[in-house]
């Protein structure tokens, strides 16, 4: 029971998020009509995602400031979850989009933007597993890290406010916040960001926890 | 300084020696325009300038891509050891990419007077495209200079050279584009201030991260 308050935790968020985000009362809204829903997935997926390639790239900072192979590991895990959740929010945006500007897939710089960084992401995985050495990979992986995500911030939030874009806050748009977010929302929104924050530490734990076993495991075999 | 005007000078003389790798680089230059050139010849009205300036920055792209590349894997292990103990990481990445960036410098302007020569010159403002070639051959040569120190150190580096640069560098080339589309069309220089500024903010902060990150690339 030591450390699995923050996974029960986890469990209820997303519950709440779930049965909040189809049934709790929402603003509406011309042509986003009931699809404003589609913001406790789709926008706090994005968020989500972000916050855990920033903390990657923190534990590659970290790698290559101690040496210590634990933490690129984290690195690497945090990353493949981030990708998987930037996956499901392309998802998730392709169904708001559809119903909403009438195209799955509109020529919008944000979501060209999405599609190139997460074959970024996609290229640190390949990148990985090029190298057969532990230690060379590490400290390679992590650079590339670093600089990936120095870009990818631009290619997300900066470049599409300079362009016309259907996303708010870009091209002359006011931003969500400003006009229509309401307590409401709020109340769902901000739980949910936390929670699949959560979700993605956790799928990370799990992995990075098999990989300690296997190197345990291949360290014993050897002696 | 001293330090790096010699490495600089060393890459010189070195590519000075191996005549085929730099005439090889222009050689490829001309004939991806003269291919291009001869694909788009049954249609030659159909070349409306937005055609013409991607198909040129794609050329210099792939021009890019290709001569960078080696400038890590042309010298052996033994010589990159020499190196290692002789100087500072730092100043090995200046050079490298400061040398780079003369060379995509020069390659892009023979590229750009070839392209003119058989494609025909819609540019209404010559010092905005200069600038941008400029601006551009910077930044391909910076992103392009890390990248190739981190693809020379895997196995399989022609892919990974690829994969790894063309998401990376797609901001620069979309914001290069779009400035020489403004040169193209002979703008006032009010419009495209953005994109220079937006351009050099990138330019900087690759660079920077380049000087920070070689280091640990450096080592092993």
């Amino acid at each position: 029971m030591r450390k699995i308050w923050w996974k029960i935790l986890c469990i209820v968020i997303i519950f709440y998020v779930i049965v909040m985000g189809f049934m709790g009362p929402v603003p509406h809204l011309a042509i986003i009509n009931e699809s404003i829903r589609n913001t406790y997935y789709h926008v706090a997926l994005w968020l989500a995602m972000t916050f855990l390639l920033f903390v990657s790239m923190i534990f590659s900072v970290k790698y290559l400031n101690k040496g210590k192979i634990g933490d690129d590991d984290i690195a690497s895990e945090l990353a493949k979850s981030a990708i998987f959740f930037g996956i499901l929010g392309c998802l998730t945006g392709s169904i708001w989009a559809n119903y909403t500007w009438g195209d799955p897939w509109p020529n919008d710089p944000k979501l060209n933007g999405a599609a190139v960084g997460i074959l970024i992401y996609l290229a640190y995985l390949l990148l990985r597993t090029s190298f057969e050495d532990e230690q060379r990979r590490a400290r390679i992986s992590s650079v590339y890290n670093i600089f990936a995500f120095a870009v990818f911030i631009p290619i997300i939030y900066i470049l599409p406010r300079l362009t016309d874009s259907l996303h708010p806050g870009s091209g002359g748009n006011s931003t969500f916040g400003s006009y229509d977010f309401d307590n409401n929302i709020r109340k769902v929104f901000y739980p949910a960001v936390i929670g699949y924050i959560l979700l993605g530490l956790w799928l990370a734990e799990l992995r990075i926890r098999m990989k300690r076993i296997n190197r345990v495991r291949e360290e014993t075999q050897t002696f | 300084m001293n330090e790096i005007k010699t490495l600089i000078w060393k890459e010189v003389t070195l590519e000075w020696r191996q005549k085929y790798a730099l005439s090889g680089m222009l050689l490829y230059v001309v004939s991806t325009v003269f291919v291009c050139y001869l694909s788009f010849n049954l249609r030659r009205n159909q070349l409306t300038p937005i055609v013409w300036n991607t198909l040129f920055w794609i050329i210099l792209l792939f021009t890019a891509v290709n001569a960078i590349a080696k400038s890590f894997s042309q010298e052996r292990y033994g010589r990159l050891l020499y190196y290692y103990n002789l100087c500072s990481p730092q100043a090995i990445i200046i050079s490298k990419i400061v040398y780079n960036s003369f060379i995509m410098i020069m390659l892009s302007t023979m590229g750009f007077i070839f392209y003119a020569f058989v494609m025909g010159n819609p540019v209404g403002d010559m010092t905005l495209f200069a600038i941008c070639i400029l601006l551009a051959s910077l930044g391909f040569a910076s992103v392009l200079t890390l990248v190739a120190g981190i693809a020379s150190k895997a196995d399989n580096s022609a892919t990974l050279m690829a994969v790894l640069s063309f998401p990376i560098i797609l901001p620069m080339l979309l914001m290069t584009i779009k400035l020489s589309k403004n040169a193209l069309d002979g703008l006032d220089w009010s419009v495209s201030s953005d994109e220079i500024s937006t351009l050099l903010s990138i330019d900087l902060i690759v660079i920077t991260l380049s000087f920070l990150l070689f280091p640990y690339l450096w080592r092993s």
